[in-house]
């Protein structure tokens, strides 16, 4: 089916989108999407108050636009990779 | 669905890794064999690897009003097996842990198991059984990703409960169920189409790697 691939990214889209829409105007400082990496970190706080993490991570990015900045290379990284073979496969069956 | 460092107890630490050790090493000898066998199979492991450090890198908003991300394990796992796709999902966690402070090197191992192995493996017994069976090859690409993003979430909540069973583990493991699940389903779904494109490009350009390893039968390329 030629728009396919076009249908499914309007379908992520919408799924990515629809909870922006739902909670228009809320946002962290209502509590509102934050992780859920970290909720896991908050339940065992409630669950063992005494827990204390034993272990720190050796590295931390120093600041949330650091941290930002490595998200974008971690996804530039797998995206050039992608496109990199996706070209080149084209261009190859468009040779034969 | 990573598990911060430093927040599982040592004893469970280990468990992970002992777990994840020989079958991230099996992986590592399965890419060596594979990639020798069929050459062209490279590009496609670098593909799989790819895809799963853009999709763990990117944290959605889901309709709970918490944001999480997709693992990206169902395409590598579609094409080459949970113990490779361990492999590739050590590279993206350890990543993560070194760089991001996501996730950490102590709980590296409880992470791979879910993210690289549990999670991928249920994936791959549905895509193998329903290769079998004839589904479209799509819908069934579809499948394997939403289930290998779900069931990756759910044993993180199950490990999470076995490391804090507090009071005990059926009363532990509800609260981190509803923390990762329902936020998840959403964000699985998007996944699954997503991994649908990329399944797309590949049966268009490499049709015949993906009948040579069996993720597709050749009339339904």
């Amino acid at each position: 089916m030629k728009y396919e691939n076009i249908i499914l990214l309007v379908l992520v889209i919408i799924i990515l989108v629809a909870p922006m829409i739902m909670y228009n105007g809320l946002g962290e400082d209502q509590g509102m999407f934050g992780g859920s990496d970290d909720k896991g970190v908050d339940v065992i706080g409630e669950l063992d108050h005494s827990y204390k993490p034993w272990f720190e991570s050796i590295w931390e990015p120093p600041s949330g636009e650091v941290e930002s900045l490595l998200f974008a290379v971690q996804a530039a990284i797998g995206a050039i990779i992608i496109g990199y073979a996706f070209g080149y496969w084209r261009g190859q069956s468009k040779k034969d | 669905m990573h598990i911060m460092e430093g927040y599982l107890p040592a004893f469970w630490c280990i468990i992970w890794y002992v777990i994840m050790i020989p079958i991230v090493g099996y992986g590592i000898y399965q890419i060596k064999k594979i990639t020798e066998e069929y050459p062209e199979t490279k590009a496609l492991v670098a593909v799989s690897g790819a895809f799963m450090f853009v999709l763990s890198s990117l944290k959605m908003p889901s309709v709970t009003g918490s944001c999480s991300h997709p693992c990206g394990n169902g395409l590598g796992v579609a094409l080459f097996g949970p113990a490779i796709t361990g492999v590739l999902a050590t590279i993206v966690l350890l990543f993560q842990a070194l760089l991001l402070a996501h996730g950490g090197l102590t709980t590296l191992g409880a992470n791979c198991v879910s993210m690289g192995i549990i999670g991928p493996f249920v994936g791959w017994i549905v895509f193998k059984g329903c290769n079998k069976v004839g589904l479209n090859t799509k819908v069934n690409i579809f499948l394997t990703a939403f289930l290998a993003d779900i069931i990756t979430y759910l044993v993180t909540s199950i490990q999470l409960a076995l490391a804090f069973p507090l009071p005990s583990f059926a009363a532990a493991f509800p609260k981190f169920f509803i923390i990762f699940m329902p936020t998840q389903l959403p964000l699985a779904i998007a996944e699954g189409l997503l991994t649908v494109i990329v399944w797309n490009g590949l049966i268009a350009y490499k049709p015949e790697v993906l009948e040579k390893l069996n993720a597709i039968t050749p009339q339904k390329a």
